[in-house]
């Protein structure tokens, strides 16, 4: 084993850059700040009227002005902003070029009430009705910026070609562990030797009034819209639904030794990668939490560790009543009794669920932690459940020597995935 | 898992095909050989043509009502041939080999209850009102079950639950860039030894105005009666005739089949991607660049090629003067655009491609009778209507 490669002799992965968006702001200092004070950016939805909603709060992304407003807008602003970051402080690449491929994890693409109401609006002749009005619409003009915005692969193009990328763009989706397979796929293809660096991004902008009646309609979402910021409590008794939410987050990834060669400073590394399905049901994971534990176990495998490494875990943690009780049960079952004692707090208890881009982002705030010794906290601990004794670092973060994170993320769909970050 | 030192074969090892064309793998080859003519639809979307799926029982491959009732119909149409290249693989049933088949499927989707989207757009009239509506009309008109429908990843999600595949499970967007990409990255995975056996695929459903209107807001579908690709590309920018299909491979490497007694098609001997800014001959210049990479494995002579061709321009016309380059290589390109038979199954279609070029470049088919004239190696091209650029070779085992 060399000093660049692992205990299986694969290129070690190092993390070079990094850069994040969310309701808390712009950047890496606006957000650890915000985190570590414990500092909720739920709010009352003002992007359209909510009035009659079950649920009328989230984490919106309202810094970044984007002209037309869309979905796929937002979302390709709040990746290039966390993209520049991250290239900005790995100063990788030239010239307008990064020299690796793009892996972005980003939501399914769709028109949305607007494009539809203005291709219905736009027909001429008004007589027709419903989708043959529509395709009529589509025929007789030019819908060239919709389309460069609502086909699948708009979001990564877009970033790819102002970032310079090589190669094709991967977009992925693995539901709510998309941000996490992201950094798998950079992962994967630096360890294969097909390049010495990756740009690994997650970005949603779903914060939209069907995908937020959707959820709710899936008794997906918390009700608590009277005190947004107390809306999200993970792992508490009373958590009821967690909150919708956007964000960015980018990571540069490099061969150790490829970052070593050019000087660039070395953040820390992923060391581990794990996936595991389920096969239960579409939105329950199986009772006896076998895919998520398999998910966590073969990341802590990846990763050469033994489940002692781990000295911190960044939950999954969405504050529904499900997830929070199977992320404790899985744990449990992959470090024992240990799982009493090591602290694990969830990130999105102050940031909500950014969905596609969560993984991407809780890595970057992994990193961070690794690199400021501090714990951020689970904010809006106030009732514990029983029936999760843990330490979740409630309400004030706290100071920690880490070595070793579990970046946890689970999806509808039953697609897992675990990541284990190390120190530099 | 430990990275190989060498990059290892990787086998095709079952395949699942339904189309218009039919519901099963063995038609569709007997169809490629034969030629027996296309299944169109011209009057129902008119006027766009469409390729329905064939008549099919659901249940043989989705046993449970409640699975298929979770499932909109391009669900349904993966799910199924997902079942039938398990089967085909001897994987289906086996819960242990099950349980370590990775699963990556390309998809699309967003299909939607396009009665709700009328409703809803007939009953508002002005901008203020549309969030309104959606607020007064969505809440109720909406099934919870249709959102799940709608999500990418959902027909992977839905593999995994009918057919127990979890290894693992990654979806890759972005019509056929997101086939190009899902395909690259199986096989390089199980070539570099991070995976042994993969089940790939993709679907589509034709079937849907909702689908088509989201390709016609970019002006790439076909208007009026069937054309070959070849003479709808220079026609006022060409079109796409979408093709609903249902394509799905297991991949294995060499070892793993052999272990198991898995007989094989044939090998993939590299898959390669690209993706250009499309200025004019950006295209051919790509695939002619990535094609002689292939080179020193391809004999001289006569090449079947399955051609991904959508029939939408400049990407049609560049393939075409792409194979018109194949003779300077003393390489005889024998040119089918499946496509035209099939119909376009964007996230599916290159998925089809390589099934095709497996199927009839037929190592497994010896439990039957090889056809002697059948040649060694096949190509497989793949063009975006949008993005995206893709070659695969596929050779014969033996």
């Amino acid at each position: 084993m060399s000093q660049g490669h692992d205990k299986k002799g694969r290129p070690l992965v190092a993390v070079t850059g990094m850069g994040v968006v969310t309701s808390l702001g712009n950047g890496k200092a606006d957000n650890w700040a915000a985190l570590t004070q414990g500092r909720s950016g739920i709010r009352s939805i003002t992007r359209f009227p909510t009035d009659g909603l079950r649920t009328t709060i989230a984490g919106t992304v309202d810094t970044l002005k984007v002209s037309p407003y869309s979905a796929p807008s937002l979302s390709i602003a709040m990746a290039l902003e966390a993209a520049n970051e991250a290239l900005h402080e790995a100063q990788a690449g030239s010239n307008g070029k990064f020299p690796g491929p793009l892996f972005l994890a980003t939501p399914p693409a769709e028109l949305e009430w607007p494009q539809r109401r203005a291709l219905y609006q736009s027909a001429l002749d008004k007589s027709e009705s419903g989708y043959r009005r529509l395709l009529a619409s589509a025929r007789a003009s030019d819908w060239n910026e919709m389309q460069s915005l609502f086909q699948f692969s708009s979001v990564a193009n877009h970033v790819a070609e102002r970032l310079g990328t090589r190669g094709l763009p991967t977009s992925v989706s693995t539901a709510c562990a998309s941000g996490a397979t992201a950094i798998q796929l950079g992962v994967e293809a630096i360890r294969r030797g097909e390049t010495d660096a990756a740009l690994c991004i997650g970005t949603d902008s779903s914060v939209q009034i069907e995908a937020l009646i959707r959820f709710s309609l899936l008794s997906a979402l918390s009700t608590n819209n009277a005190a947004p910021e107390q809306a999200s409590r993970p792992f508490s008794k009373n958590r009821d639904g967690f909150v919708m939410a956007e964000g960015a987050g980018a990571l540069v990834l490099e061969s150790y030794e490829g970052a070593k060669r050019r000087g660039a400073r070395i953040l820390g590394f992923v060391r581990g990668c794990g996936e595991k399905a389920d096969d239960y049901h579409r939105t329950r994971s199986k009772p006896d939490g076998t895919a998520i534990i398999g998910a966590i176990r073969n990341a802590i495998d990846d990763a050469c560790l033994s489940p002692d490494d781990i000295d911190y875990v960044n939950a999954h943690g969405t504050s529904t009543p499900e997830n929070d009780k199977m992320e404790y049960l899985s744990l449990k079952a992959v470090i024992g009794d240990r799982v009493a004692n090591v602290p694990m707090s969830s990130n999105k208890s102050m940031i909500g669920h950014t969905l596609s881009a969560a993984g991407a982002i809780e890595a970057v705030f992994s990193l961070l932690t690794i690199r400021n010794g501090t714990l951020p906290p689970t904010i809006n601990y106030a009732v514990p459940d029983a029936e999760i004794p843990m330490d979740v670092v409630p309400n004030v973060a706290r100071q920690a020597r880490v070595q070793a994170v579990l970046s946890n993320s689970f999806g509808f769909g039953g697609q897992n995935a675990a990541l284990v970050i190390t120190a530099p | 898992m430990t990275e190989a030192t060498a990059p290892r074969e990787v086998w095709i090892t079952g395949i699942g095909l339904i189309s218009s064309l039919g519901i099963d793998a063995d038609t569709h080859k007997t169809h490629f050989e034969t030629g027996t003519g296309r299944v169109l639809d011209e009057s129902r979307y008119a006027p766009y043509p469409v390729h329905p799926l064939a008549p099919l029982e659901w249940s043989k491959q989705i046993p449970k009502n409640s699975d298929q009732r979770q499932m909109e119909t391009w669900q349904r149409i993966g799910v199924y041939a997902a079942g039938l290249a398990l089967a085909d693989a001897g994987i289906a049933g086996n819960a242990e080999l099950l349980d370590r088949t990775n699963l990556v499927v390309a998809a699309g989707s967003g299909e939607r209850d396009t009665k709700v989207d009328c409703d809803v757009l007939e009953a508002i009239h002005s901008d203020d009102e549309t969030a309104l509506l959606a607020k007064s009309v969505l809440p109720s008109a909406l099934r919870p079950t249709l959102f799940l429908a709608q999500l990418s990843n959902m027909l992977a999600g839905n593999i995994s639950i009918v057919h127990h595949v979890t290894g693992s499970s990654r979806t890759f967007m972005g019509e056929e860039s997101g086939a190009f990409a899902a395909a690259e990255n199986a096989f390089r995975r199980i070539s570099s030894g991070q995976a042994d056996v993969i089940l790939i695929g993709g679907a589509l459903n034709a079937e849907r105005e909702d689908l088509l209107l989201g390709y016609e807001i970019g002006h790439n579908l076909w208007r009026g009666p069937f054309k070959p690709a070849q003479e709808r590309s220079g026609q006022d920018g060409g079109g796409f005739i979408p093709g609903s299909v249902g394509a799905f491979l297991t991949i294995e490497s060499r070892a793993h089949a052999e272990a198991r007694g898995a007989k094989a098609y044939a090998r993939i001997a590299d898959i390669r991607t690209d993706y250009t800014a499309r200025k004019q001959g950006d295209i051919a210049r790509s695939l002619t660049q990535l094609f002689e990479t292939f080179l020193p494995r391809i004999p001289a002579g006569r090449l079947p090629v399955w051609a991904g061709s959508s029939g939408v321009d400049p990407s049609t016309t560049e393939d075409l003067a792409f194979f018109d380059l194949l003779p300077a290589y003393d390489i005889a390109p024998d040119v089918r655009v499946y496509g035209d038979d099939l119909g376009y199954s964007v996230e599916a279609h290159f998925f089809a491609g390589l099934a095709l070029a497996a199927l009839t470049t037929d190592g497994k088919g010896e439990r039957k009778s090889r056809n002697p004239g059948a040649a060694k190696n096949a190509l497989v091209t793949g063009t975006g209507y949008w993005r995206g650029e893709a070659l695969a070779l596929i050779e014969a085992i033996g």
